[in-house]
C-alpha cells in the first residue's frame, strides 16, 4: 500500500511508531497529485513548500506536543480562508484574494498537526451541484472519467476518492459535502448547523453553511469532527455545547436503534439501483439487531422551492461585499462608481452565481418579500417540524443522498431547474439544520459509486457515526479504490 | 387657510464604547486612515459579526431614561445598498424589531412644556468616510469608522415649531451627555440629526407631504434650516403649489436647502433579518441591574437643586444644563456650603471664562471645584471682599493655584478685625475733620469717602461692613 | 409570466449587475420558471406559522468592550486593486 492509500487511522499507527514519518507522507501525496491531478483536477492550487515545512514541524513534535492529527495531509475547499495562501472560492472575482487570516476550522486542524496540501476547485461560491461552474479547474469523478465529482465540493470529495490526500474539509448548504461523497465513494459529513464554526468559511447562505468533513472511511470522519467541531466566541451562530468524543460511538451492533424510512424519498426519479443500494443498507441494519419503521417526511416535494429562495435570497447579501472596492476583480477602465460596481461583478461572477443573486434580490425586494422570502421562511418551519416528528418515531433516517450516480459533464446543463431538484433529498437537512452523513453503500452496474445518507436530530452526531460504521462493516465497499 | 409645521428628528448618536460594535477594532478619533480596522469591519470574505454587550447596555440606559418599553425580544436586519463606505454592501441594522419602542422626553420651548414622543431607539453600525479629491475624478476611502455603534433615535413627528425641534435636540443631547454615552459632539460628527418636515392646514389629521433635511451640524444650523424650510413650504402651499417629497441638503454657506434630487437612486433596501446575529433577549434581572448604574437625570436633577439647595429654577436649569457642570458645582459646595454664593459666582465670573462647550472647557479648566468651593467659603465668611475675590480668581484662572496660596502670596487677606481696624477708623476721622462734620450733618454719602480712605490705608483689605460700622458708630459719637 | 424582461432589468440594477441582450432574454425565461416553481408554496397555509430565522432558538452571543489589535495599515489595504499606500481609491460618485 502507497503512503497516500492510507486512511488517517493507518497513518496515524505508522507515523507514531515512526515507521513513515509526515514528511515521506506528505510527498507521496504531493507526487500522487503531480500524478493524477493533471485529469482529477480536484485541485485549484497546491502549496508543496508550505506543507512540506508543516510536514517537518509534525515530524519534530514530540509527546504531548503531537496533536491527534499530527501529520496528516489534508486539502481544502477554497472556500474555506487560508491565511497568506490564494481563497478563490472558485470565482475570478477572488482570483487572487489572499487572506489575512484563516477559518477557525483551518487553525484548529493546523493546531493538531495536520499538513494542508491546498485547495481544491469547487461551484463558483459553492453555488451548484457539479462543480462545473469552477472558473479554473472542473473536478471529476475519480472513479469514471468524463463523469463529474458532483458539487458544490467536488475537488475535495475527488481529491480524498483519488487518495491525493487522507481527508478534507468542504461545506454544505443544500448537499455539497454528502452528494459528492455519494458521488465519488468517500464519507462526507455535515454536521448540525452551529455544531462547527463559520467562521472563515465564505458565505454562500449563512443560516444552511455548515464546515463538514471529507474521509475514506468512518473512523476517519469522527477524527476529523473531534478537531473541528466545538464552539468558537468569534462565530455568534455558533452552539455552546460540550462535543463528545465522536471515535467513541464507533460500536459494532445495533440493537435499540430505529432506523426510519421516510416513504417520500423513495418515489418516481429515484434510480433503481439507488433505491436497492439503500434497501440493502436497511436491511444490513436490520441484521444487526436495528428496528425498521416507515416514516414520513409530508412536505419533502417543497423543500426545493423554500432553499431556493431562502439560499439565493441570503446569498445575494453575502455576495455584495464583492464590489471591487477594498479587493477582489475591479474592472479599471470603468469611468463611474456604478459602472465599475456593474462591469467589475459582471466580469467576475459565473453565470449560476448572477443567477441566484438576481433571484435572491427579486425575493427580497419591495413589494415580493412576503410572497417569497417570509413565506419560504414559514414553510421552512413546517419542514422543520416534519423532522421532529419523525424523530418521534425513529432514531435516524436512511434515505438516498442523491437521485442517481454520478453523471456525464454536461448532462445537467440546460435548465436550472432540473439541476435543483436533484437536491431534493439533501436540502431538507439544512433547512431543518439537522446533522446529515453519507457513507458508500454500493456501486451502480457501471461501476459509479452509491452513497447511503443517514439523517439525525439535532447534535446526535454520535448515532450517525454509530450507525453509519455498521454500514462501512457490512456493506463492504469501503476498502474498494477508483483505479487510477 | 392656516398651515401647522410637524416636524419628526432622527438623531444618530455614535456610542461611547471603547471598541466597534461588531469586532475588537479601536473607536477612538483621529487615527491614521484604516489603522483602525479588522477584517470583520472590512468585510472580507467569511468574517462573521458578534455584538459588544456595551452596545446594548447604554441602549437599555436610554431607554430607561426616556421612560421607554425596553423589547425583552429584538433581532438584527441587514439593510442592503451599495457605497464604497459601506464594505459588506449591507448597514447591520435594526428594522421591525428594535430594542426600545414608545419613549418621551420633556421639553420646555417658548415659555410652555411639552412632551415629546419618541418612536424607536434601534443599535446599528456606522459606515467609513468618503473624502472627494478636489481635481481628480477619484474618492478616497477610510474605514476606520465603520463598525462602530450608533443609536438611532426616532422621534414622533410631534413638534410644531424650530425651537421645540432645537430644544428636543439639545435635551436628547443632554441625556446622552449625562448617561455618558455618547460625545456629542456634532461638528466632530458623534452627534448627527436629520429632520422630516411637512406643512398641514391646521386642524387637518393627516399628515402633508415632507422633505428630509440632512447636513446640519450644528444646533444654530437646525434652527435655520428648518425655519427656511419652513418658510419654503409655506410660501409653495400658500401659492397654492405642491411640496414635493425629496431629500434636501442644507448648504451653510448660501444658508440655503439645496436639493439632492437625480443625485439618490430609489432605494430598495431589501431588509431582512440578519442570519449570521442571533437576537437579543432582556430580561428583567438585566434591565435592573442598568438602572442601578443610572445617575441622576437632569430633570430630577434640577428639581433637587430647587429643593435640597433653594435655588431659583432659572439658575438650577443653567448649573444643570451641563452634567459637569453640575457635578463641578456640587463639588465646589461640599467646601463652601453657600449654595446661592456659588452660583451666582459660577454664572457670571466662571462661565464668562468659557470658550467653546462647556463640557470640555470644565475638564480642561485649572480651577478645581473644591478651590472654587474655598474661595467662596472665604467670601462668605468675610474674609475677603468681593474685590478681592475676584483678583484671586482671575489668578486661579491662570495658574490652579488654591486661593489661600494666593491670598498668602498677595498679602490679599480682608481685615474684618474690629480692634484692627478701629485704630484706623479713629485716625482718619481725626485726620478729615470737615468731612466728619459735614457727615454728621446729614451728608451720608460721604460714608463712601470714609470707607474709601480706610480701603486705601489697608491696601484694600478692611471688610466694608465693618468699615461702616465702625464709621458710622465713630462718627455718631 | 411570473416576472418581466424590465422586472429582470430592475434588479439587475439593484443587485450592481449588466446584462447584455441575450442574458436579459435568457436569464428572464430562466427566471421566470424558478418563480413559477416556487409558487407551489401557495399551496400550503402558513397563517399562524412562525417563520424561521435561526436553525435553533439560542440568543445573546456577546462579547466584551475590550480593544483588540487592528489589522496594520499595509494588511488592510493589501487586497485592493488600487490604494495610495492610506486609502482606498474609487471612481468618484457622479
Amino acid at each position: 500500500m502507497y503512503p497516500y492509500e492510507l486512511t488517517i487511522g493507518q497513518a496515524l499507527e505508522k507515523l507514531n511508531s515512526k515507521e513513515l514519518s509526515s514528511r515521506e507522507l506528505t510527498l507521496s501525496c504531493l507526487d500522487r497529485i503531480a500524478d493524477i491531478d493533471g485529469h482529477i483536477k480536484a485541485f485549484i492550487s497546491v502549496n508543496r513548500d508550505y506543507a512540506l515545512a508543516m510536514a517537518d514541524k509534525a515530524d519534530a513534535a514530540k509527546g504531548d506536543e503531537r496533536g491527534v492529527l499530527c501529520g496528516i495531509p489534508v486539502s481544502i475547499k477554497d472556500l474555506l480562508c487560508t491565511k497568506g495562501i490564494a481563497t478563490t472560492c472558485g470565482s475570478k472575482i477572488l482570483e487572487n484574494f489572499i487572506p489575512p487570516y484563516s477559518a477557525t476550522v483551518v487553525d484548529r486542524l493546523e493546531q493538531e498537526g495536520a499538513v494542508i496540501l491546498g485547495k481544491t476547485s469547487m461551484d463558483e461560491f459553492a453555488m451548484g451541484s457539479t462543480s462545473e461552474t469552477c472558473a479554473f479547474k472542473v473536478p471529476e469523478n475519480p472513479w469514471r472519467r468524463g463523469y463529474v465529482a458532483g458539487g458544490s465540493s467536488g475537488g475535495s470529495a475527488a481529491s480524498v476518492a483519488a487518495c491525493e490526500c487522507l481527508a478534507s474539509l468542504g461545506s454544505d448548504t443544500g448537499g455539497s459535502i454528502r452528494q459528492p461523497a455519494s458521488l465519488c465513494g468517500v464519507v462526507g459529513m455535515k454536521p448540525t448547523y452551529g455544531r462547527v464554526s463559520r467562521y472563515g468559511l465564505v458565505a454562500y447562505a449563512s443560516s444552511l453553511d455548515q464546515v463538514g468533513p471529507f474521509s475514506r472511511d468512518v473512523r476517519d470522519c469522527a477524527l476529523m469532527m473531534n478537531v473541528i467541531a466545538g464552539y468558537d466566541t468569534k462565530d455568534s451562530t455558533s452552539v455552546q455545547r460540550a462535543k463528545p468524543d465522536y471515535t467513541q460511538s464507533l460500536i459494532t451492533g445495533m440493537k435499540g436503534v430505529k432506523i426510519g424510512i421516510p416513504k417520500e424519498y423513495f418515489g418516481a426519479g429515484l434510480d433503481p439501483e439507488v433505491e436497492a443500494v439503500v434497501r440493502k443498507g436497511a436491511a444490513l441494519l436490520q441484521e444487526a439487531g436495528a428496528e425498521i419503521v416507515d416514516v414520513s417526511l409530508p412536505h419533502t416535494d417543497y423543500c426545493v422551492a423554500v432553499y431556493y429562495l431562502i439560499a439565493p435570497a441570503e446569498a445575494s447579501s453575502n455576495l455584495a461585499r464583492y464590489d471591487g472596492v477594498l479587493y477582489g476583480y475591479r474592472d479599471m477602465t470603468a469611468e463611474s462608481l456604478i459602472d465599475m460596481y456593474k462591469e467589475s461583478r459582471s466580469a467576475g461572477f459565473g453565470a449560476e452565481v448572477k443567477r441566484r443573486i438576481l433571484l435572491g434580490t427579486y425575493a427580497l425586494s419591495s413589494g415580493y418579500y412576503d410572497a417569497y422570502y417570509k413565506k419560504a421562511s414559514q414553510v421552512r418551519t413546517i419542514i422543520t417540524n416534519d423532522f421532529k416528528k419523525a424523530f418521534e418515531l425513529c432514531d435516524v433516517l436512511i434515505s438516498p443522498v442523491a437521485p442517481s450516480p454520478a453523471w456525464k459533464f454536461g448532462e445537467k446543463g440546460d435548465d436550472p431547474l432540473e439541476m435543483y431538484l436533484s437536491d431534493i433529498f439533501s436540502i431538507s437537512a439544512n433547512l431543518a439544520g439537522i446533522p446529515g452523513i453519507s457513507v458508500p453503500g454500493g456501486f451502480s452496474r457501471e461501476g459509479l459509486p452509491i452513497g447511503i445518507q443517514l439523517q439525525g436530530p439535532h447534535f446526535k452526531e454520535e448515532v450517525l457515526f454509530r450507525v453509519a460504521y455498521n454500514i462501512e462493516k457490512s456493506a463492504g465497499v469501503s476498502d474498494k479504490r477508483p483505479v487510477l | 387657510m392656516k398651515l401647522e409645521t410637524v416636524i419628526g428628528l432622527e438623531i444618530h448618536a455614535q456610542l461611547k464604547t471603547r471598541s466597534k460594535i461588531f469586532c475588537g477594532c479601536s473607536t477612538a478619533f483621529g487615527a491614521a486612515p484604516n489603522t483602525h480596522t479588522c477584517p470583520i469591519c472590512l468585510g472580507m470574505p467569511g468574517v462573521l459579526p458578534v455584538l459588544n454587550r456595551k452596545v446594548v447596555e447604554f441602549a437599555i440606559k436610554l431607554g430607561l431614561a426616556t421612560g421607554s418599553t425596553i423589547k425583552p425580544f429584538s433581532q438584527f436586519a441587514r439593510k442592503n445598498y451599495f457605497y464604497p463606505d459601506l464594505p459588506k454592501g449591507y448597514q447591520t441594522s435594526q428594522f421591525d424589531l428594535p430594542i426600545i419602542e414608545h419613549g418621551f422626553i420633556e421639553i420646555e420651548a417658548d415659555g410652555i412644556e411639552k412632551k415629546i414622543g419618541i418612536t424607536r431607539i434601534h443599535m446599528e453600525e456606522d459606515a467609513g468616510k468618503l473624502i472627494h479629491d478636489e481635481h481628480e475624478p477619484v474618492s478616497f476611502v477610510d474605514l476606520n469608522r465603520t463598525g462602530t455603534p450608533l443609536l438611532e433615535i426616532v422621534s414622533e413627528p410631534d413638534m410644531r415649531s424650530s425651537e421645540e425641534a432645537v430644544a428636543y435636540l439639545k435635551k436628547i443631547h443632554l441625556l446622552l451627555r449625562y448617561l455618558d454615552i455618547c460625545d456629542g459632539n456634532m461638528q466632530e460628527g458623534s452627534f448627527r440629526c436629520d429632520a422630516n418636515i411637512s406643512m398641514r392646514p391646521l386642524g387637518q389629521e393627516q399628515l402633508g407631504i415632507r422633505t428630509e433635511l440632512k447636513n446640519m451640524n450644528s444646533f444654530r444650523n437646525v434652527q435655520a434650516a428648518l425655519e427656511f424650510e419652513i418658510r419654503r413650504q409655506r410660501d409653495l402651499l400658500l401659492d397654492g403649489e405642491k411640496v414635493i417629497q425629496e431629500t434636501l441638503l442644507w448648504n451653510p454657506d448660501k444658508n440655503r436647502t439645496e436639493s439632492m434630487r437625480g443625485k439618490e437612486d430609489a432605494h430598495d433596501y431589501r431588509y431582512f433579518p440578519c442570519p449570521d446575529l442571533i437576537p437579543v433577549v432582556i430580561d428583567e434581572a438585566w434591565i435592573a441591574e442598568v438602572r442601578k448604574l443610572l445617575p441622576e437625570l437632569p430633570d430630577e436633577r434640577q428639581k433637587r437643586f430647587v429643593t435640597d439647595f433653594g435655588l431659583p429654577e432659572y439658575d438650577a436649569r443653567i448649573l444643570t444644563g451641563t452634567r459637569e457642570l453640575a457635578d463641578y458645582f456640587e463639588r465646589a459646595l461640599q467646601v463652601c456650603n453657600a449654595p446661592k454664593k456659588l452660583s451666582n459666582w459660577i454664572m457670571t465670573e466662571f462661565l464668562r471664562e468659557i470658550k467653546g462647550d462647556v463640557g470640555p472647557w470644565i475638564a480642561c479648566c485649572k480651577v478645581v471645584p473644591e478651590s472654587l468651593g474655598a474661595l467662596i467659603d472665604l467670601l462668605e465668611k468675610g474674609k475677603i471682599s468681593g474685590k478681592i475675590a475676584k483678583t484671586v480668581f482671575l489668578v486661579m484662572m491662570e495658574t490652579g493655584k488654591a486661593p489661600l496660596d494666593i491670598i498668602k502670596e498677595q498679602n490679599l487677606d480682608q481685615v474684618s478685625d474690629h480692634d484692627e481696624l478701629s485704630a484706623l477708623v479713629k485716625e482718619i476721622v481725626a485726620a478729615h475733620p470737615s468731612q466728619a462734620e459735614e457727615f454728621k450733618g446729614g451728608k451720608t454719602k460721604l460714608m463712601g469717602f470714609f470707607v474709601g480712605q480706610l480701603m486705601q490705608k489697608t491696601k484694600g483689605k478692611a471688610n466694608p461692613q465693618v468699615a461702616n460700622e465702625l464709621f458710622t458708630k465713630e462718627l455718631a459719637g | 409570466m411570473k416576472i418581466t424582461r424590465e422586472e429582470v432589468e430592475h434588479v439587475a440594477n439593484l443587485a450592481r449587475l449588466n446584462l447584455n441582450r441575450q442574458e436579459l432574454v435568457k436569464m428572464t425565461e430562466q427566471l421566470d420558471n424558478l418563480l413559477s416553481y416556487v409558487a407551489k408554496l401557495d399551496e400550503l397555509d402558513t397563517k399562524d406559522i412562525k417563520p424561521t430565522t435561526h436553525a435553533f432558538s439560542i440568543s445573546n452571543a456577546f462579547r466584551d468592550d475590550t480593544v483588540q489589535d487592528s489589522l496594520t495599515q499595509k494588511e488592510a489595504l493589501a487586497n485592493c486593486p488600487k490604494q495610495n499606500g492610506e486609502c482606498f481609491i474609487v471612481p468618484r460618485i457622479i
